[in-house]
């Protein structure tokens, strides 16, 4: 068979994404699912010395954020989320993660318009259009219920 | 322990993971759409009443993943309505959320202030 550079570039495009799709998916699977068995275990642990659902719930995601957080500035949940992608980002973990990330990285530009602006880039729009879409949520609940 | 529930947790959290990465190969969402879109997935999913079943059948399975974030958003603003009424709709989804919005913007803080970035350019 007769295939010029070309052809085969476009060959090998067509058949490399699945595989690196698939590689992608698992490993998203694997941390991601790992993640939220962490987040079980501390729930449970919680839940041995606390009665409040609730109060279990809340401490559970406090723990996990500040173990995303500790992490994140030891430079290793960078390193999980080279494998992990949606794995490491999906988990409220990814959530603390997206706010030391910036915020560390931009402590040169000063603590009030380096650090505090940054730390919002990514939580502030999840935090804008999270309590919003609640705020609309609420109206509806308030007036249906 | 009870492992069923830890392996509950592990798939329904781990799938909630590969639709976001699917999302990412596929229709080049960058994270932070991923991010908001599963937040506001969570409100809407738990105000239409799917999403409580979820959670109580895989636990941190539901509530770890982002869209949790939405879930207690929701969950808030109904609490707060049923017991306090109008005020509830704008007090309620924040103070549902109020422990993690804080714990994350405290510890965000203290360890962007603690830790120090890997150097970008280790040669120098």
């Amino acid at each position: 068979m007769d295939i010029t550079k070309k052809q085969y570039d476009k060959m090998v495009k067509k058949a490399s994404p699945p595989s690196k799709v698939i590689r992608d998916v698992i490993f998203a699977f694997l941390i991601g699912g790992a993640i939220c068995t962490v987040g079980q275990i501390v729930n449970m642990c919680y839940g041995f010395y606390i009665q409040n659902q609730d109060d279990v719930s809340a401490l559970t995601s406090m723990t996990m954020i500040f173990l995303g957080a500790l992490l994140t500035g030891l430079n290793v949940y960078d390193d999980i989320a080279k494998y992990g992608g949606a794995g490491t980002l999906v988990p409220i973990t990814g959530f603390a993660n997206s706010i030391v990330s910036p915020a560390m990285e931009f402590r040169t530009e000063g603590y009030v318009l380096g650090v505090g602006a940054n730390m919002f880039k990514i939580a502030g729009p999840v935090l804008v259009f999270g309590i919003s879409t609640s705020v609309i949520y609420g109206v509806i609940y308030f007036f249906m219920r | 322990m009870d492992w069923i529930k830890l392996l509950n947790a592990f798939w329904v959290g781990g799938l909630f993971c590969v639709i976001a990465q699917l999302l990412i190969d596929y229709t080049k969402m960058t994270p932070a759409r991923i991010m908001v879109s599963y937040v506001m997935a969570g409100v809407i999913l738990t105000a239409m009443g799917i999403y409580e079943p979820i959670v109580n059948f895989a636990g941190n399975g539901a509530t770890t993943p982002i869209i949790g974030f939405g879930y207690t958003l929701a969950k808030g603003v109904a609490k707060a309505i049923d017991e306090k009424g109008f005020i509830g709709i704008l007090t309620g989804g924040v103070m549902g959320a109020a422990g993690g919005i804080s714990a994350a913007v405290f510890f965000g803080l203290l360890f962007s202030l603690l830790c120090k970035p890997k150097a970008k350019n280790p040669k120098r």
